[in-house]
């Protein structure tokens, strides 16, 4: 055929191509961040589930549990409460796929000559900032809980919440990849996130719960998130036994308490599932 | 080879795309060369979008062999996607990005070195006339503009062919004018082929070479001038103050006349050089003359026996459209 012999100005060789692909990862990261700086009512919005929490249940919970050696119910709310902000954006900046979908962008992602990991890698990590950004935004807060900060704290709080967004971005794009419509993802929201959250022992402690919802709080992966957030800010806080016992941060299981090493190992290895998952299900997408 | 003499970018054989029992697309073969502008024109449903998805490596074929740019949609998708520039019938910008951002994303995903992307970027915002609106945010762009910068954007990593899936749906006349200028414009200036679907006459007419497609198939293919000239004569039609004595001397001189109300109609091969020649023959005042040129509706009529339908957005169920997707 003719044109078969016309010259092409495609360089395959494996270096470009790493390269070219770390750029579209970034590029999708950063389109992420754009779209995040420029939807501030957005942000707005986001911060206003997690108070309402904080405050309506922090406030109304801690008349009823009362405080255990100077520490309130609201403090124990709030390592909580971070996490359940953190794990909400991050769900929903994943399946910010179904939007893409929607108003047409996916597809021009779809159709480039680039690899579909490239683009779930990118969705994910772009995701996964904006998450720890909101929930590191909720550190504003603090003073009014009466939680104290120091700059370590902080900076295990970002590390900490861009592990557990990272995990949940990527299952959230797992999930968005197998949502057709719009509604779908109304349905996910109520069914998954919801329940998860719950769960996880973000709003109460776990230690107490009937065998069967036990059980569902140890297959939860948010659960092994939520801790090590609370262990690292409870850490910092003046608390005496009685508090640590009356509020305890880690994760039981089989009858041992769980390092905090653990939990984040664990952690890691549902993040590397999700992404798995996250990569295969967008390579399915048309 | 076919008119034009260029080389074939786009060259297919045999092409089919069926969905169960339905074929969509039926065994067609074409060539489009380089620096062309092909028009696929057909009613909706006709396969226009079936096929341009497989020459786009959208969709599979069923059977046949397509190879763009010199690769095989088949076998080098990747290949040719990088080769090809796409214009959907539906918007694929984010609208919450500024002009420059959408472009940018494109140039990365499309491998452009990171060196010439400004260079770029300027380049074919000022080929669709949009360069006072780079910083701008895609969602204070009207419909028309926002086609305008998709067709920019396609053009960013320098394709060989563009395609445009109805190019125009969903914008007004005057816009759609626009368009074509542009269109036509950027054909000249970087050599692109032009690869288009449509269900407007009218826009065919801008084509080099339209083929007609019906339930599947090829019934036409030529360039609009030969394929009006297929479908007849130009006719004259004359109203004059004694219409039997005009056709006598008009049947008297040569011309093929017939008969119509209000007066005789003439078929001659260009019929607005013949009126002062037909005027003269028919030797009595003539008070009206009327000449008709066939138009691509003719043709249209003329090899499907049916009238295209000016319908707007194709309605291809969800699920039937997933199906002709293909998985990577």
């Amino acid at each position: 055929m003719s044109s078969a012999a016309l010259p092409s100005k495609i360089t395959d060789d494996s270096d470009t191509v790493l390269r070219d692909e770390v750029r579209t990862t970034g590029m999708v990261w950063l389109r992420e961040l754009i779209r995040f700086e420029r939807t501030r009512t957005r942000i707005l919005s986001g911060l206003i589930q997690p108070v309402l929490f904080l405050v309506v249940m922090g406030y109304g919970m801690s008349g009823l549990v009362g405080t255990t050696a100077g520490f309130d119910f609201k403090k124990f709310m709030f390592p909580g409460i971070m996490a359940m902000s953190v794990v909400t954006t991050a769900i929903f900046s994943g399946m910010s796929i179904v939007w893409d979908r929607e108003f047409g962008f996916l597809r021009e992602m779809l159709v480039a000559p680039t690899s579909r990991a490239s683009l779930a890698l990118g969705k994910t990590a772009g995701g996964a900032s904006v998450a720890a950004m909101q929930g590191t935004i909720m550190l504003v807060l603090a003073p009014l809980i009466g939680v104290h900060l120091t700059a370590v704290l902080v900076l295990e709080i970002i590390g900490l919440e861009l592990l557990m967004a990272i995990a949940m971005t990527a299952f959230g794009v797992f999930v968005a990849t197998h949502i057709e419509r719009m509604e779908g993802f109304q349905v996910v929201m109520q069914m998954l996130l919801f329940p998860m959250i719950f769960l996880s022992g973000a709003l109460f402690p776990l230690n107490k719960l009937p065998g069967w919802l036990s059980f569902l709080t140890h297959i939860n992966p948010l659960t092994y998130a939520v801790a090590p957030l609370r262990q690292v800010v409870f850490a910092t806080q003046h608390m005496p036994p009685a508090a640590q016992k009356r509020f305890p941060a880690s994760v039981e299981l089989f009858g041992h308490t769980l390092s905090i090493g653990i939990e984040i190992a664990i952690v890691v290895v549902f993040a590397g599932i999700f992404i798995a998952l996250a990569i295969r299900g967008f390579s399915r997408t048309e | 080879m076919v008119a034009g003499g260029g080389a074939s970018v786009i060259e297919v054989r045999d092409l089919t795309r069926r969905f169960g029992e339905f074929t969509a697309v039926d065994r067609i073969s074409f060539d489009v060369c380089e620096g062309e502008v092909f028009a696929f024109l057909g009613p909706n449903g006709a396969g226009k979008s079936t096929t341009i998805n497989m020459l786009c490596t959208l969709a599979r074929p069923t059977a046949g062999e397509v190879r763009v740019a010199g690769f095989d949609v088949a076998a080098q998708p990747k290949a040719v996607r990088r080769n090809i520039g796409l214009v959907f019938q539906e918007q694929t910008l984010d609208d919450r990005l500024t002009a420059q951002e959408n472009l940018r994303f494109h140039a990365v995903l499309y491998r452009v070195p990171s060196g010439e992307v400004d260079e770029r970027i300027a380049r074919v915002l000022e080929l669709v006339d949009l360069s006072d609106r780079r910083y701008d945010l895609v969602s204070e762009f009207s419909g028309g503009m926002a086609r305008r910068l998709e067709i920019a954007r396609a053009l960013m990593h320098v394709p060989r062919v563009l395609f445009l899936d109805e190019p125009t749906i969903g914008l007004d006349p005057q816009t759609r004018a626009l368009m074509w200028e542009d269109v036509l414009r950027l054909r000249e200036e970087s050599n692109v082929t032009v690869f288009l679907t449509t269900h407007y006459m009218d826009e065919a007419e801008y084509a080099d070479r339209i083929a007609i497609i019906d339930r599947g198939k090829i019934v036409a293919l030529d360039t609009p001038e030969a394929l009006k000239a297929a479908v007849g004569a130009d006719t004259v039609d004359l109203g004059t103050t004694d219409d039997v004595v005009a056709i006598a001397a008009l049947e008297r001189d040569g011309y093929r006349v017939e008969a119509v109300a209000g007066g005789a109609r003439v078929f001659v091969e260009n019929g607005e050089n013949a009126v002062a020649a037909l005027i003269e023959t028919v030797g009595v005042p003539v008070l009206n003359v009327h000449v008709h040129q066939p138009t691509l509706d003719d043709v249209f009529l003329h090899y499907t026996g049916r009238e295209i339908r000016e319908a707007h957005a194709e309605v291809i169920p969800a699920r039937m459209r997933a199906w002709a997707g293909r998985r990577h």
